[in-house]
């Protein structure tokens, strides 16, 4: 099917009774222009990355880029090249913070998701709710007493700061439970019966059977390390993270607004690829989202 | 057997007496040893769920009754934070203020937006629904980005807005937005309405696709008429699950307002215009170091936070009724 055709069929409403063509146009329209207030400033994000100078100061401002060019990227590898901590050096942390966090909170959530999910035995609707409770208030309310337990620990300064509470969130365990649900109790009797301990059904049943809920933990999880500037826990240099970065080199002033552009680039364009890879599956996990009354 | 196990003891052991409660709670232990491998596959995750978020609330509320600046010991000092905090402290009730118009505004508005976009999303035809999903979805997951709207609001004749406004002869001199009280809290609001369609806003889009579609076939036999009719009496009871999660979750978003009001508006910002109960948390919790103080801020807002979900909650039941 082509693209156009494709629009088109969009535009003619699914076949439902019951529907008046007036509001349809009305309602579409709505859509359309609220679709705009959401997508106008991202494509201006990504036009001004490619902005030369010249451009970015045009007055009066200027949407879309005239002549598209590299010079803020490359711009960008000079000015960190120069700076004490390389800028590779910032990837590499916000890389290691996010990929760690991610894929330790997949496999943590679903270890925990998977006996809460199929069995009933002591404590286990207690914690349940317990979890379901901690998805009403954010993190904000409990940032002192960690910050306490973190230097407890010896934790500050260091990247388990960031990456260990991450690998608890109670969204992913609840999403994990809620999708785990929908496994066959069959599927799992019947590898018990063929000799598979619990570790085993869930390693190697259970997990390959909930890959739209990893992905979805993923797409969840993936966005929130990626931009965490690590601010109350990090303070040496060279442990500190992309997001940081992009806040220095904006606080350099005019001259650098073109690079700002380019890191502001570079920091949504991952998240955003890995929600179009993953949407299938996304959707398919919050299907299953819903919290009993 | 099992059942007939639980239904016989009680009558014999309660002529026994005593040993009623040793039984159980051999059986609760048995129960336990029996399940041993599922605690220890939930261990890891629970052991860090309850060192940073259920042991933080338990403890943040303990030290709402104490002095404590992380140098010296803490001191008890009863409800003393709490009067201070309620009576005395008149940006506490700005930031009140302000969350509650955020709360207010924002909450319903980014609730009724997400179930709004999703339900009109659901009609197109599958390329098309995946393209806008992305549209509305891709600014609450794009990170730090809301830095845009500071050039949209920027305070001098190159800002997006003061640019516009010139041009088409509204305003002569450029406003500086985000400087002018006036203008604070609505820029605010629209930024955080921008962001505010995530999670729960996925979770009304599949909700929406697992909709059973015979009953709207069902519906428009029995006499339902139009499109308001079928989401009343059909779409909305059917997703009542997911209409509850997303309360939750666009509830707790709406009231822990900060990280834009940063951005935009400045830490403090101009008169405290932007300033919120998590702002003030981080005023005294990260520079002030009151941690005390602190905890009974965090401890209120973790009151607000749970008494409205609950409410919320009880009001949802009503739908479709």
């Amino acid at each position: 099917m082509t693209l156009y055709s494709r629009v088109i069929g969009a535009l003619r409403p699914q076949k439902r009774l019951n529907r008046s063509f007036a509001v349809s146009f009305m309602l579409f329209g709505l859509l359309l222009g609220f679709g705009a207030f959401m997508v106008l400033p991202l494509i201006y994000a990504v036009n001004n990355a490619f902005k030369p100078l010249d451009e970015l100061f045009i007055f009066p401002p200027r949407f879309l880029v005239r002549n598209p060019t590299l010079e803020n990227f490359t711009d960008l590898m000079v000015i960190m090249g120069n700076s004490w901590v390389p800028f590779t050096r910032y990837i590499a942390n916000t890389l290691l913070i996010t990929l760690v966090g991610t894929a330790g909170h997949i496999l943590l959530a679903s270890a925990a998701a998977y006996p809460l999910a199929k069995f009933k035995f002591p404590g286990s609707s207690i914690l349940f709710k317990i979890v379901v409770l901690s998805l009403m208030f954010s993190p904000h309310v409990t940032a002192i007493p960690n910050y306490l337990v973190m230097s407890q620990l010896g934790w500050i300064n260091t990247q388990a700061a960031i990456i260990v509470p991450s690998l608890a969130f109670s969204l992913g365990l609840f999403l994990m439970k809620q999708f785990m649900e929908q496994i066959p109790d069959a599927l799992i009797e019947a590898a018990k019966i063929d000799g598979a301990n619990e570790y085993r059904v869930f390693w190697q049943i259970v997990m390959p059977n909930v890959k739209p809920a990893w992905l979805t933990l993923m797409i969840l999880q993936f966005p929130a390390l990626w931009g965490t500037d690590g601010g109350s826990f990090i303070y040496s240099e060279n442990l500190k993270t992309l997001h940081y970065a992009l806040s220095q080199v904006i606080q350099g002033g005019i001259a650098r607004a073109g690079v700002g552009a380019a890191v502001a680039l570079l920091l949504m364009t991952v998240p955003i690829l890995l929600f179009i890879i993953s949407q299938s599956s996304v959707i398919q996990t919050m299907a299953t989202s819903g919290m009993k009354e | 057997m099992v059942q007939i196990h639980n239904t016989t003891e009680p009558a014999l052991q309660g002529l026994a007496g005593g040993p009623l409660k040793e039984s159980r709670l051999a059986q609760l232990w048995r129960d336990i040893k029996k399940s041993k491998h599922y605690y220890f596959m939930m261990s890891p995750y629970m052991i860090i769920f309850f060192l940073f978020t259920v042991i933080p609330v338990v403890v943040s509320f303990g030290l709402s009754f104490f002095y404590f600046n992380m140098l010296e010991t803490p001191r008890f000092i009863g409800w003393e934070n709490y009067s201070r905090l309620l009576l005395g402290d008149d940006v506490f009730m700005i930031a009140l203020k302000n969350t509650f118009l955020f709360a207010v505004i924002t909450g319903p508005l980014s609730y009724i937006a997400c179930f709004l976009f999703a339900w009109l999303i659901n009609e197109l035809s599958p390329f098309v629904r995946s393209l806008m999903t992305l549209v509305f979805y891709a600014p609450s997951i794009s990170g730090n980005v809301f830095f845009i709207w500071l050039i949209v609001f920027s305070g001098d004749s190159y800002g997006y807005l003061n640019g516009f406004l010139m041009k088409i002869g509204v305003l002569l001199e450029p406003i500086i937005w985000l400087q002018n009280e006036k203008y604070i809290l609505p820029i605010i609001i629209i930024v955080q309405l921008w962001l505010s369609l995530g999670t729960s806003f996925l979770a009304f889009i599949a909700g929406l696709q697992t909709v059973d579609q015979t009953l709207f076939e069902a519906g428009a036999m029995d006499g339902i008429r139009n499109r308001w009719q079928e989401l009343w009496f059909i779409t909305l009871p059917s997703m009542r699950p997911q209409l509850m999660f997303g309360a939750v979750m666009q509830i707790t978003a709406s009231f822990a307002v900060a990280e834009v009001s940063i951005a935009l508006a400045g830490f403090p910002s101009v008169n405290y215009a932007g300033h919120t109960v998590v702002t003030h948390l981080m005023d005294y919790g990260t520079l002030r170091f009151e941690m005390g103080y602190a905890s009974a801020i965090a401890t209120i807002l973790f009151a607000i936070m749970l008494g409205t979900n609950m409410m919320t909650q009880k009001l949802l039941r009503k739908v479709g009724e």
